[in-house]
């Protein structure tokens, strides 16, 4: 019995436009966008946990963004228990009058809806909390909004519980104090704790660990990964950071420039990667041990500017492997092995 | 005679009512000429704080209470400002924090490197300066045509080479890097620590790199130096510090360290909060968060000293010997 | 706060308010400061009119026989109520239309930010003095008309402000958890920008002064009160020409005394509060200092 998937990202395109200039304008030219996401698509079943890697430039956020609603796609779908997102957000359409519970909402009651069913957690614990609020007025903020709680004590209570679940206990010690006054790790945990408090399915963890020391990041993963066992949440986690990726996710994406280059079982991409990019990357992730300085393939140069995508498969100006079929056609993400798909010509060729 | 012999180094922070912070306390390393040295530490721990000392670039609520950084012999410390001014950037330079975002945007990457070297009498006019800027921007992986161009054109992994170039411009001894590849991606990164390591070669060169990355200074580190709470947890050869660590800190960070080679196996970390300025612990100051077996009264009482355990190898704990 | 003990080791904050606490001093103790009433009807002679400063009139007398001082007591109460006034109703307009320009954007935002443009190359007081012409002399309708042409430069600061603070973490953070764009306005953009706008508005305080003085040097001012704009009007038509330094001195004097404690105040605020002001240390050598240690 196949039961639908919670999340399905569908041919996903974002395109953000460019100003044109006077001279732009006159001689016609068409025009330009960043290409942030350029066609991705990915479905995630109650209880995953995926990771979503890549450098700069490879539009993991966006993809983020737009699996919230926080933005709205250029073109493709994204579906969040059978309903179109984007219509989500903005509170009509199609998908949410075929459901049999928001059909009979208001529109803002929808999207309050949305908020409670996926959440954020952000990179920088520094910069996404309210300097000037305290952390009890954080954590409630939302239960506030969405007019959960009915009287003070189960406020309380609720931020009581959310703050200690992420490990901040006991919580009358932190929530009369300022952000300013926690560290980096106590503040992430607090991020998580106003996520938790609308009780969401999905939560986007867009690289949650990478401005904390080395020590910390374990806890703050560890506690993702304990969300996931303990209340079933399903995780989207965004990094740039492949070991940690390693550490507690089921399914790696590694994306490029815009697209998913390699998709599959987290141990099965790092042991055995199929894409050139990926095996780059895997490459020059330091091992932290002297005696293990390996091989690394470092690829020259830069990743392109997403506004000016390379012809073809958009990796071959770096890939190593490259061969003159790569610079005119661009290899679709396919199955190489059970479950572990990958764009690359060579690979599908029974690489 | 090792090139740079940093003896009990101290520094104190002003507090704004006066009070003075113990932000570093007898910090002792040796730098060997041609060697690297890699500073490891978590954020706020004094490894920064350290290499402005060296450099003597400290904001006025800094003051250094003790010790001695011989270079060459030479104690810094003793100079003049006049005489220390010829000793920066000539014998030992830096690569800032973050340095790479403080190009000055309105002027191009070449009068930038230019202005060093006319600053420092390294050529006597500006169009050997910018000769040389050409060199030195060739020397670390950029064409020098583009050295006509602005720091906006150049993208985030150009930058710190240019800044790379400029600390170069006088051909120090030693080259100190902080944090040199934060914000840079894990491709840039890895071309960056090559061409720091290419460099050292070529140039015999001295490195300290400050990071929190402990893959970094395995990669690229002959030595390793690991500070914990403004003082010197472990110091040894890299080896030594990755393939046998004593101290309790140097341990547990490096069982926090992911490995990407052994994926899903348990991430330690360490609970608590490094200690805070001004309210340091009498002791050591990582007892709070030790999880050592043989933990004693002595460790919360008195400040370990600095013990060696093997040549070259030393840590701050009282039972150094034991666990030896 | 930390900012007010930042403002109180500033010399610069602590003179302006010291000045500016005199003239609210004398504003609100007037009746017991001042020796004479200005309102009071009183007789004189030919000969006591103009006269310089002597033990029972210390400034002298003005060209219908009043104390001079009084005047320039009482004179100070339309300064700060004008002034206090004006600026607070241009601190509102600007800081709504900032926000809403800022927050908002689209066309909503370029409407309103012509309109700002619009309003900005119009001058200042030939468009006051034409207002006033029209809607007739009186204290509110000075109060109005500096008010309502004074909110522009808040109103561009507050959108400038705005632009970059929409784009922080936590207001997208807030937009995750579902508030709404009036409350995140509220809660989380508006706290931001306030420290500026304060120290915007004290500013503005100093211009709002000054255009009132300027209108009531012009003859433009309330005809049945004291002010100092007022007696610089009557100073400069009748005492000029008989060198009446007593009438003439006092009351510029005062106005340049109550313009600069606002500024000194305003742009000490505006050093504590404005973020891009601060310097890294290594930018000032002043601040860099290679000490040598000092020995235990």
């Amino acid at each position: 019995m196949e039961r639908e998937p919670l999340l399905q990202v569908v041919d996903l395109h974002k395109y953000f436009p460019l100003s044109r200039g006077l001279g732009d304008l006159l001689a016609r030219r068409p025009r330009r966008a960043v290409h942030a996401v350029d066609g991705v698509s990915f479905t995630m079943q109650r209880g995953d946990i995926l990771a979503l890697v890549g450098e700069s430039g490879s539009g993991k956020t966006t993809v983020g963004m737009n699996v919230l609603g926080l933005q709205l796609p250029t073109r493709g779908r994204v579906l969040l228990e059978g309903c179109d997102v984007s219509e989500w957000a903005r509170g009509h359409g199609h998908s949410l009058e075929a459901d049999s519970y928001l059909a009979g909402l208001s529109p803002r009651r929808r999207v309050m809806a949305l908020r409670e069913r996926a959440q954020m957690v952000f990179q920088d614990p520094y910069e996404s909390l309210n300097p000037r609020q305290r952390i009890f007025d954080i954590v409630a903020e939302p239960l506030e909004i969405h007019k959960l709680t009915r009287s003070k004590e189960e406020k309380a209570e609720r931020v009581r519980a959310a703050l200690e679940t992420c490990g901040l206990a006991p919580a009358e010690h932190f929530w009369e104090r300022y952000p300013a006054e926690l560290s980096g790790g106590q503040r992430q945990r607090v991020v998580i704790a106003g996520a938790l408090v609308l009780e969401p399915r999905l939560l986007v963890a867009d690289e949650p660990v990478s401005m904390l020391d080395v020590s910390i990041r374990a806890d703050i993963l560890n506690l993702l990964h304990a969300l996931r066992r303990e209340r079933g949440i399903t995780i989207l986690y965004t990094t740039h950071d492949l070991a940690t990726a390693g550490f507690f996710t089921d399914r790696m994406a590694v994306m490029y420039l815009g697209r998913i280059v390699e998709l599959g079982p987290t141990a099965e991409v790092l042991s055995r990667p199929r894409h050139p990019y990926t095996r780059a990357l895997l490459s020059v992730v330091p091992a932290p041990n002297p005696r293990r300085r390996r091989k690394r393939l470092i690829l020259e140069g830069e990743i392109p500017n997403p506004i000016d995508i390379p012809s073809g498969c958009r990796f071959h100006p770096r890939c190593p492997e490259a061969v003159a079929d790569c610079r005119a056609i661009d290899p679709p993400l396919r199955a190489a092995a059970e479950g572990h798909e990958v764009a690359c010509l060579l690979a599908s060729h029974g690489g | 005679m090792a090139l740079l012999d940093v003896r009990d180094l101290s520094i104190d922070y002003l507090a704004d009512d006066g009070t003075p912070l113990h932000a570093v306390e007898n910090v002792s390393f040796r730098l060997e000429q041609a060697r690297s040295l890699g500073i490891v530490g978590e954020s706020g721990c004094g490894k920064t704080t350290v290499m402005m000392a060296l450099l003597r670039l400290l904001p006025e609520e800094g003051r250094i209470v003790g010790g001695q950084v011989l270079l060459d012999g030479r104690d810094l410390l003793q100079l003049s400002e006049a005489e220390m001014r010829h000793v920066r950037w000539r014998s030992m330079s830096m690569v800032f924090q973050g340095a790479m975002n403080a190009l000055n945007p309105v002027r191009t990457v070449e009068s930038q490197i230019a202005e060093a070297l006319l600053l420092h009498s390294v050529v006597d006019s500006p169009r050997a300066a910018r000769q040389r800027a050409g060199e030195l921007l060739a020397m670390v992986g950029i064409p020098p045509q583009r050295g006509r161009q602005y720091p906006h054109q150049y993208s985030g992994g150009m930058r710190q080479r240019a800044v790379i170039a400029m600390a170069l411009a006088c051909n120090p001894r030693v080259l100190i890097a902080d944090e040199p590849t934060t914000a840079l991606d894990v491709m840039i990164q890895a071309q960056i620590l090559e061409l720091l390591t290419r460099l050292q070669a070529d140039l015999n060169l001295s490195l300290i790199v400050v990071t929190h990355d402990l893959g970094m200074v395995a990669e690229v580190c002959d030595d390793v130096l690991v500070m914990y709470g403004g003082m010197v947890a472990e110091v040894g050869s890299s080896d030594a510090i990755f393939n046998d660590p004593h101290h309790p800190y140097t341990q547990r960070l490096l069982e926090a360290f992911p490995d990407i080679e052994r994926p899903g196996s348990t991430l330690a970390s360490i609970p608590g909060n490094p200690p805070r300025l001004d309210d340091l612990p009498p002791g050591c100051r990582f007892e709070p968060r030790c999880h050592c077996p043989w933990r004693e009264a002595v460790c919360a009482r008195q400040r370990p000293p600095l013990v060696e355990i093997a040549p070259g190898h030393s840590l701050a704990c009282h039972f150094a010997r034991r666990l030896a | 706060m930390q900012a007010l003990t930042q403002f109180l080791h500033n010399p610069m904050g602590i003179i302006g308010t010291l000045m500016l606490l005199v003239v609210v001093a004398m504003a609100v103790f007037a009746p017991w400061l001042a020796p004479y009433d200005p309102q009071a009807q009183i007789q004189v002679s030919p000969d006591q009119i103009l006269t310089p400063p002597d033990a029972q009139h210390l400034l002298g007398r003005d060209d219908a026989g009043k104390d001079v001082l009084s005047q320039l007591i009482y004179g100070a109460r339309v300064s700060l109520i004008v002034g206090f006034t004006a600026s607070f109703m241009s601190m509102v307009i600007g800081t709504t239309v900032g926000l809403v320009a800022g927050y908002f954007g689209g066309r909503i935002g370029n409407l309103l930010m012509r309109l700002v443009d619009f309003l900005m190359v119009i001058p200042d007081l030939p468009l006051m003095l034409v207002v006033i012409a029209v809607m007739g002399r009186g204290l509110l309708n000075i109060i109005l008309v500096i008010g309502l042409l004074g909110w522009t430069y808040t109103a561009r600061l507050v959108r400038s402000q705005v632009l970059s603070i929409r784009e922080r973490q936590f207001v997208l953070r807030a937009r995750a958890i579902g508030a709404s764009s009036a409350r995140i306005i509220l809660r989380h953009v508006l706290p931001q920008v306030l420290p500026l706008i304060i120290a915007q508005a004290v500013l503005d305080i100093s211009v709002a002064i000054l255009a009132e003085s300027s209108l009531a040097f012009l003859g433009l001012g309330d005809p049945t009160l004291v002010s100092w704009g007022m007696m610089l009007n009557f100073a400069f038509e009748r005492a000029l020409s008989r060198q009446a330094w007593w009438f003439l001195l006092p009351p510029g004097f005062a106005i340049v005394w109550v313009s600069l404690s606002l500024v000194l105040i305003g742009n000490t605020l505006d050093q504590i509060v404005n973020p891009r002001l601060r310097t890294h240390h290594l930018f000032d050598p002043r601040r860099m200092v290679a000490l040598r240690p000092e020995r235990e």
